[in-house]
């Protein structure tokens, strides 16, 4: 593609939690586009949309949309029907990446390390009675526990809970976020994360990112301000630790069929053993998100990699609505 | 091998930006801005009931005939035609000439906002304690805390602020060697409560203020807002002495100009001209112009009335939907007047860790947390009904109760765990929506 005549449309805002991140990535990703020299557009997704696409489709889609939208297929999979191409993995493969539960499920059967969870809805606790299911979460997982919604970012609704007494209130907390937890045994350890990016030539890692929040929790107010988090790129590991990380993400990213680009989190134990905790289909690009972080650490810009993952999306064009409605078993 | 934090003036900044971090619930609010969702949070005035033609032909004679003045610097003070409109406009509420109110003693500012930014920065010292009802309007919080005073609570009722409590607080701050240097009041159609302090205890407030040495900084932007007979005469009607007046055209007109003013005791009034001109230079002559020409040449009277007949529909609507809709136990205020309600949630709910719940249910309202400026009000949620059509308010209530039955089910699984611990504390602002969301 020549990028300098090529129309680019990034999608940002949507109406999920994450909507202000969203817009911020959005309008990130389109001044690098446009520094690299990519005719970029910045567009909400919402009902003018499909209008939009119908009456003068881009040549691609970047979707900077975070949550729900942008992560769970469902936005992915209408841009097939409209046989639009765009950056990213295809609808299924977002819809099992986008729900922890299954993407977990999908990395233990591939023997990829994760730490040990159980999902319930909220309706489970009520058939079940809460107290009896806490405690034998308490007794199965031991603590710290993990607890954050089954689906989401940004670390909404999570929280690290090293006294079963606090375990009620980080469920309702949770629940205010999702209607189904995933609650997992708390590693200790090193918080990294991996970017993965595919411009041709298979999934390539970044450089990883270490994340030391100043008071010790990741939240939102960590991630999303500047002076709260130091940043580590490359993360501060053992040579032979590093390549465990960055190959545990790569199999991570091929095990749930990934394309193009994502992010994998992960953390390092006291051993040095990498353990997956989320993959992101549709990583933050703001100003403090991980993603732009590992790309100019790794000499790349942000803008021209994004055209080249541009360039690989419309060459699929016109596969990628059949792809998917064949997946999909919509029919004709 | 070093980090970045991505900010290098961590270790330069003043002590007042602590507390200046991202926020969750202020990030929801970027959702609220979309039109699936029923608002209820914002704060803005329904200016599309202006007669925006009339007002469009003016701005732009405004603009085409007096551009030379009207685009030009002017005093700091503001201009002495706006000043007398201004004197006017009080008039109708009672501050009048028989109680000492004169275009000297007037001067404009940028909103409301910037007079309370005045008076902080002419009478607080770091450390210095102002009383506040509880809750309070979350800009006067922001203020004090750029000005690194201690905000003390005295407790409301259905009647207002309690005297009581005033005495109280006035004893303890003192008891505890601190310095109260005023009382913030919003005495009329209170934001966020809703509620008027009646006319007994207004004397009785000055009184004790008096009495105690504590100056009066009476906030009124929704006194000429009521929907059920006059309001009380304002706390500057009553006494000249000790008592600053701020106003603004935010809600009698529009806020887009961003006029307020403050009327002050003769001797602080070139003060506040200094520092505002160290703040500001001038207030805009173009704003002060438009404002001074709607009050001099439109209906502004029957435009007061359109208001108010708008807004009492919306609240009867509103206070009607809750009746009908909300769970047992959530209680609510009814006001006189003004754009808001103020509501208290049952059986310990806790409004703030319900809003990701509510903006899900496409639902959007103010947690009582951006009130306070000691982290309390989590139990309750200010509603505004200025904005929203009748039809859209009642759907708004539908989906908050539904919202709010979900999270009592929850509590009933769970228990009535505090959600508080462990969370980051956050300045008030952080709870509240930006000026912009409506």
């Amino acid at each position: 593609m020549g990028t300098s005549d090529a129309r680019v449309l990034i999608l940002a805002g949507g109406l999920s939690y994450e909507r202000d991140v969203s817009l911020r990535s959005g309008r990130r990703i389109l001044d690098a586009l446009r520094a690299a020299g990519v005719q970029a557009e910045l567009r909400d997704a919402d009902v003018a949309l499909l209008p939009a696409l119908e009456a003068d489709p881009p040549e691609a889609i970047v979707i900077a949309l975070h949550g729900a939208t942008g992560e769970d297929g469902s936005l992915r999979g209408v841009l097939d029907l409209c046989g639009v191409p765009y950056v990213g993995c295809d609808a299924p493969t977002a819809r099992l990446a986008w729900d922890k539960p299954s993407a977990k499920a999908v990395l233990h059967e591939n023997g990829i390390p994760t730490p040990e969870w159980v999902a319930l809805p909220h309706d489970r606790f009520s058939e079940l009675g809460a107290v009896a299911v806490l405690d034998r979460i308490v007794d199965r997982l031991g603590l710290p526990l993990m607890v954050k919604p089954a689906q989401g970012g940004s670390g909404l609704g999570a929280a690290v809970v090293r006294d079963a007494a606090a375990l009620p209130a980080a469920m309702v907390g949770c629940f205010a976020y999702d209607s189904t937890a995933l609650v997992e045994r708390y590693v200790p350890g090193v918080d990294v994360a991996v970017s993965i990016v595919d411009t041709g030539a298979g999934p390539e890692p970044l450089p990883a990112v270490e994340i030391v929040p100043h008071n010790g929790v990741y939240d939102y107010a960590a991630r999303y301000t500047a002076g709260l988090t130091t940043w580590h790129v490359p993360a501060r590991l053992e040579p032979s630790v590093a390549k465990s990380v960055a190959e545990t993400a790569v199999a991570a990213h091929t095990a749930l069929g990934l394309r193009d680009i994502s992010r994998v989190d992960l953390i390092v134990d006291e051993d040095g053993a990498p353990h997956v905790l989320e993959v992101n289909v549709s990583p933050g690009l703001t100003e403090t998100s991980l993603l732009p972080m590992a790309v100019q650490a790794a000499g790349l810009d942000l803008g021209q990699l994004f055209a080249r993952l541009v360039e690989r999306a419309a060459a699929r064009v016109g596969t990628a609505a059949r792809v998917s409605r064949e997946t999909d078993g919509v029919s004709r | 091998m070093s980090g970045t934090t991505l900010d290098d003036y961590t270790d330069r900044y003043a002590q007042r930006v602590a507390g200046m971090t991202a926020s969750e619930i202020r990030a929801l609010f970027a959702v609220a801005s979309r039109p699936e969702v029923v608002s209820l949070a914002g704060g803005a005035p329904f200016v599309a009931a202006l007669p925006l033609d009339a007002v469009g032909e003016m701005l732009g004679h405004l603009g085409s005939v007096h551009g030379p003045t009207t685009l030009q610097y002017g005093i700091g003070q503001g201009t002495l035609d706006l000043r007398e409109r201004i004197c006017e406009v009080m008039t109708l509420s009672g501050i009048d000439v028989a109680c000492g109110a004169s275009p000297d003693d007037v001067v404009v500012t940028v909103g409301g906002q910037q007079a309370l930014d005045l008076v902080a920065r002419l009478f607080l010292d770091p450390g210095d304690v102002v009383l506040a009802e509880g809750p309070t309007y979350v800009g006067a919080l922001g203020v004090f805390q750029a000005a690194q005073a201690q905000v003390v609570h005295v407790a409301m009722d259905d009647q207002g602020l309690v005297p009581e409590a005033l005495t109280e607080a006035i004893a303890a701050t003192r008891a505890a060697g601190r310095r109260a240097k005023f009382l913030y009041t919003i005495p009329t159609y209170q934001n966020p409560a809703g509620v008027t302090l009646t006319d007994e205890r207004r004397d009785q407030v000055l009184d004790i203020c008096e009495r105690n040495g504590l100056l009066v900084v009476e906030d009124d932007p929704y006194g000429q807002l009521g929907f059920d007979g006059d309001a009380p005469l304002p706390l500057r009607a009553r006494r000249r002495d000790g008592v600053f007046y701020v106003s603004t055209f935010s809600k009698t007109f529009a806020p887009g100009f961003r006029v307020g003013w403050i009327l002050a005791p003769h001797a602080v009034r070139d003060k506040l001209v200094i520092a505002s001109e160290a703040q500001i230079l001038c207030p805009s002559a173009f704003a002060q112009a438009a404002v001074a020409t709607y009050f001099a040449t439109m209906p502004w009277r029957e435009q007061l009335k359109t208001f108010r007949e708008i807004y009492r529909e919306r609240r009867d609507t509103l206070l009607s939907s809750l009746a009908d809709l909300m769970p047992a136990g959530t209680r609510w205020t009814r006001p006189g007047g003004g754009l808001f309600v103020w509501a208290t949630l049952t059986d310990g709910l806790d409004a703030k860790a319900m809003m990701p719940r509510a903006i899900s249910a496409r639902v959007a309202y103010v947690p009582g947390t951006g009130f306070y400026a000691d982290g309390t009000g989590h139990e309750h949620l200010r509603l505004n009904f200025s904005f929203s059509a009748p039809d859209r308010i009642r759907e708004g209530v539908r989906r908050l109760a539904s919202v709010v039955e979900e999270e009592l089910a929850l509590r009933s699984v769970f228990g009535a765990p505090s959600l508080r611990r462990g969370r980051r504390r956050v300045r008030p602002g952080a709870d509240a929506p930006g000026p912009d969301l409506a």
